[in-house]
């Protein structure tokens, strides 16, 4: 494919601005002189270009796209819509707040869902993405220890499973980070006993968690947390498997983030936007990002609150993102959430199944959204890894799953096919895993040169980090 | 209702293959305790068509005005229809972050040219894929810089004040303190700047244009920050830098900005995103998704997400940030908008907004009581002291469809004008302004 | 295996090499091989003390700390590891990392014998 840079042509223009006779002069001690090289292009070059480099580009229009954690779920086109309505699309953020009420019932309105399927009390939309809300949540948690004079607390918990995020979000807000390592792929109470002490913060921790299993321990995890005086986190990367179900409220958690992105069906757009929303207790309520919405009979007003950590992101947040979610939540319904889970866990239960007599499971149980395989023998046996399967799968036409995590199993492939799969796209992964299977151990395929059928091949990704070259002309 | 696909058959034949009978034999194993009896006490689904119109008269509690005089961080700007459509383009929309680089060229490419683009405009070396807005963008700058002596940062008055807070909020995080600048005409003191340079100020963090639209004289403060070791970060409005001065020309070590004037709607406050470009000597310092230009096994050139060992997947409690998920679509859309209006676009876009800006500012002092709060050129925001308080101002404006300047205190407005506002609205404006103050 | 002569171990898998007031500090090819190719390295001339963290080791996918074996200070980096850090791959023992002066401690070092006794575990 050109580039953009590559297709430019001299005096090539999309814009036409209207007529204007105005010019006055802006000191040239002001004006940049350094030359522009953005390319030129007329419309239809830039039409054409763009569409040409989105069908380059696999997304969950296309089909399945099962990575772990991840949760690419189908997005509804309904939410596009609602999202694009002028009467949110064209507000202005700091119009007076009489003139944005629908707006603010919107945060709301989604502020009762989110509470509700979680079991806590208050929420903020502020935060961008999961990582973000993270690093909001631990902030707060920060501020309630310092609050109540408790300066030593200075450590947070992180089971070894866990995303990437949770620790260095923890660093962020000058915590020093305890690992604990799990035991059959679950938190071990021996292990946290182990670290338990008047210098923890709190705990960080998803649940279901990066297996794909539901911690058996977990109200023994959080009561042994909040014993010794600190406060438990949830990333909610992975509710999907748990909506209607079980709550982090009843968990015993204080403070979570969800990736509305994840589980509440908004778009990834390739990285982004997300959105981070977080909840929390009435022990944390009081540090949320300012400003707080209030709703007094229907009227709805800012507030700044003074205990609050402040704010983390300009303005309230994506704020289409969150109307996408509450667009989804509105059609789901409570019905529709428990549905989503129930579909979700049968989903990834279903896949697993269906190859757990070739690959081997990294824990061999009951699953939730998510499953884990383990290729350590496979690999031994074949010769071939995780990523020669994963690129083979490419060559079958679906997205491979997450690979190489969580960091606890060696040859990791994370397998997450959400509930909008059906199971004729289920019954297909299956097989493909099974020919795959079949390939490796027959070698009549090299999957170390797949993918085998796409127009581009494996990347140099040891060059690229060697001698990056990050723009046109490096 | 829920989006899932499977009929009643198709269900039972799928739990008969797990082994069980009915789907709440899946969550047994969950203690109890934690299982949640009975339905949520939320309303049950609905149709899409019944969602759609619920939200329709929710959208219309909003008011939306067709003509906006208002700026403070969010500008609105026209946004041309092609790109509006190709950021809608349902590969770009709904595809996840590109760690198979076989299969997702398109964005990765699309990727590399947005920082290409963003290198461009500033001047810079090296661009990230985005970050979560222009306020996070100088936060993360801000982290940039820091090392084991130096853990305070300086930051001009004169700065966004949403920016400010959500620095000092990052602050509070990293336990470092942030010091301001004072103001002298709306512009950073240079003396005062040169007073709180100490040797353990690891950098400078000015905006230009700053809040009250003025431009600093951003070649000279970044003289002075130098001379002290420290690195200077400027905050820049990209639309401007078809005209003003780069941050690179001021010997900036890490531009960042809020990239939502590129073709980004108001939506309310975002999703935005925020770019960060800075020189090459810091580019391992650089946070969140990088793309690099590489080769694949058939020799073709390729790109794919590179020098991640410095992100938090690899790096984890070691990593300098914990972001993850960007705001690609919208930096892809910042990227379809530049090459859209293109060089000579973007200085006649610039340019539009900072004429009809000074004919508003020319027209709005003629009136008895209007009066400028600053002598300093300004690019197309500006702020003018009125003769009313402003909130009365702005009811009259509102009156008749049009959304005022802000007001940044009872008796000043700050005012923006960009190239979506025509001279018929700004006269219309001027007729407005009279009235109300008669 | 002339190359190894005089070349001793930790058990954080770096090599050292002293030579009089000089000493010499690389990692072993086991660290290497682990590893896999290597992208980057990151260390600063500076003081340090036994076990203190003197910077890391990037490969594509993966990050590794460099402890310091001295209590000393790191006068010189080598300059190779920057333009070519596939040299650590390709010749661990001849491509060392970075050189101490003033070293005035050390940790108690392995041989190549007890090294390898280590990394077979």
């Amino acid at each position: 494919m050109k580039l953009v840079y590559e297709t430019s042509t001299k005096d090539h223009k999309g814009l036409q601005l209207p007529k204007c006779d105005l010019n006055y002069e802006l000191d040239d001690k002001y004006k940049r002189k350094e030359k522009l090289n953005l390319p030129e292009l007329s419309e239809v070059e830039v039409v054409r270009h763009y569409t040409a480099l989105s069908k380059e580009t696999y997304s969950v229009d296309d089909g399945i796209y099962p990575l772990g954690s991840c949760t690419m779920k189908y997005n509804p086109k309904l939410n596009e819509e609602v999202a694009s309505f002028e009467g949110f699309s064209q507000v202005h953020p700091l119009q007076d707040v009489s003139t944005v009420q629908g707006c603010l019932q919107a945060l709301d309105l989604a502020k009762k869902y989110v509470c509700t399927i979680t079991g806590m009390d208050n929420a903020s939309f502020q935060p961008a993405a999961g990582a973000h809300g993270e690093f909001t949540c631990m902030m707060m948690i920060k501020k309630y220890h310092e609050e109540r004079n408790d300066t030593k607390r200075k450590k947070i918990i992180i089971p070894d499973s866990a995303h990437g995020t949770n620790p260095a979000s923890a660093t962020m807000c000058g915590f020093e980070t305890v690992t604990i390592k799990s035991e059959n792929g679950i938190v071990s109470m021996e292990e946290l006993n182990k670290v338990l002490s008047d210098e923890i913060a709190g705990i960080m921790l998803t649940n279901p968690n990066t297996l794909g299993l539901y911690e058996k321990e977990i109200l023994n995890i959080t009561k042994a947390v909040h014993d010794c005086g600190g406060l438990a986190y949830y990333d909610g990367a992975n509710l999907n498997a748990v909506m209607g179900i079980s709550r982090p409220g009843e968990m015993g958690f204080d403070c979570l983030h969800l990736n509305l992105h994840k589980t509440f069906s908004t778009p990834h757009g390739g990285g982004g936007p997300g959105s981070g929303a977080i909840c929390c207790n009435k022990k944390l309520e009081k540090y949320l990002p300012n400003p707080i919405i209030k709703n007094e009979e229907g009227i709805y007003t800012f507030e700044n609150i003074d205990s609050s950590i402040g704010k983390v992101k300009d303005f309230y947040g994506n704020f289409t993102v969150v109307l996408k979610a509450l667009t989804y939540m509105l059609r789901l319904g409570n019905n529709g959430i428990r549905e989503t889970s129930e579909n979700a866990v049968l989903n990834a239960n279903y896949i697993m199944n269906g190859i757990k007599d070739l690959y081997d499971v990294a824990i061999d149980e009951v699953c939730m959204h998510e499953f884990v395989l383990d290729l350590s023998r496979f690999k031994k046996e074949t010769g071939f890894s995780a990523l020669d399967v994963s690129k083979r799968l490419i060559d079958y036409g679906i997205h491979p799953p997450t690979m190489y995590f969580p960091l606890i199993v060696k040859e990791a492939l994370m397998i997450e096919p959400t509930e909008t799969e059906s199971k004729e796209t289920l019954d297909m992964v299956i097989d493909i895993f099974r020919k795959i299977h079949e390939e490796a151990y027959s070698k009549s395929v090299d999957l170390t040169k797949a993918p085998l059928n796409t127009k581009y091949g494996r990347m140099d990704e040891v060059t690229s980090a060697r001698n990056p070259r990050l723009k046109y002309g490096d | 209702m829920s989006y899932t696909v499977n009929s009643k058959k198709e269900i039972l034949e799928m739990l008969e293959a797990c082994g069980v009978d009915d789907i709440s034999k899946l969550f047994e194993h969950l203690p109890s305790g934690t299982k949640y009896e009975g339905l949520l006490n939320l309303d049950e689904g609905k149709s899409e068509m019944e969602v759609y119109n619920f939200m329709k008269d929710m959208s219309k509690n909003n008011v939306v005005y067709p003509t906006i005089f208002r700026g403070a961080g969010a500008y609105k700007h026209y946004i041309p229809s092609a790109v509006k459509n190709l950021s809608s383009l349902s590969n770009f929309v709904t595809s996840y972050t590109p760690y198979q680089p076989e299969i997702s060229q398109g964005l990765l490419q699309a990727l590399f040219e947005y920082q290409s683009m963003i290198c461009d405009i500033t001047g810079m070396d090296v661009s990230n894929a985005s970050v979560y807005d222009g306020a996070t963008a100088a936060c993360e700058a801000m982290n940039m810089c820091l090392d084991r002596k130096r853990k305070k940062v300086l930051v001009s008055s004169s700065v966004n004040p949403s920016t400010l807070s959500v620095m000092k909020t990052y602050a509070y995080a990293y336990d470092i303190e942030i010091i301001e600048v004072d103001l002298k005409e709306g512009l950073v003191d240079k003396e005062d700047l040169k007073d709180k340079l100490k040797e353990d100020i690891a950098c400078f963090y000015v905006e230009n244009p700053n809040y009250y639209g003025l431009l600093e004289d951003i070649i000279d403060l970044g003289n002075i920050v130098h001379e002290n070791g420290s690195k200077y970060i400027i905050g820049c409005n990209p639309i401007s830098l078809g005209l003003i001065t780069s941050p690179s020309e001021a010997n900036a070590d890490i531009a960042v900005g809020e990239g939502q004037s590129l073709g980004i709607p108001l939506s309310f406050g975002g999703p935005y995103f925020g770019f960060m470009a800075c020189k090459r000597e810091l580019m391992r310092k650089l946070p969140g998704r990088i793309v690099g230009q590489t080769t694949d096994t058939k020799g073709q050139r390729g790109f794919v997400l590179t020098l991640q060992a410095r992100e938090q997947h690899i790096r984890r409690e070691k990593a300098s940030s914990s972001i993850c998920s960007n705001q690609s679509l919208c930096a892809l859309t910042g990227a379809m908008y530049l090459a859209y209006v293109g060089p000579v676009g973007l200085n006649e876009v610039a340019k539009r907004c900072f004429d009809l800006a000074h004919y508003a500012f020319n027209q709005i002092i003629k009136i008895d009581g209007f009066t400028p709060k600053y002598e300093g050129e300004f690019f197309h925001e500006f702020v003018i002291k009125t003769p009313i308080h402003v909130d009365i101002i702005n009811q009259y404006l509102d009156n008749n469809n049009i959304l005022g300047g802000l007001g940044i205190s009872d008796n000043e407005m700050l005012f923006c004008v960009t190239e979506a506002n025509s001279i018929e609205e700004i006269d219309l404006l001027v007729k407005l302004l009279k009235e109300v103050a008669l | 295996m002339d190359e190894l002569k005089n070349v001793l171990f930790t058990k954080t898998h770096e090599w050292v090499k002293i030579e009089g007031e000089i000493a010499y500090v690389g990692l072993s090819d086991y660290a290497q091989s682990q590893m896999g190719d290597i992208v980057f390295i990151n260390l600063e001339e500076d003081d340090y003390e036994v076990g203190d963290t003197i910077g890391d080791v990037e490969s594509v996918k993966s990050v590794s700390d460099i402890y310091s074996p001295f209590t000393g200070t790191i006068v010189e980096i080598n300059s190779v590891i920057f333009d070519d850090p596939g040299a650590i791959n390709r010749d661990p023992y001849g491509t060392w990392l970075c050189k101490y002066e003033n070293v005035s401690d050390k940790e108690e070092f392995l041989t190549l014998e007890e090294y390898e006794e280590i990394i077979k575990e």
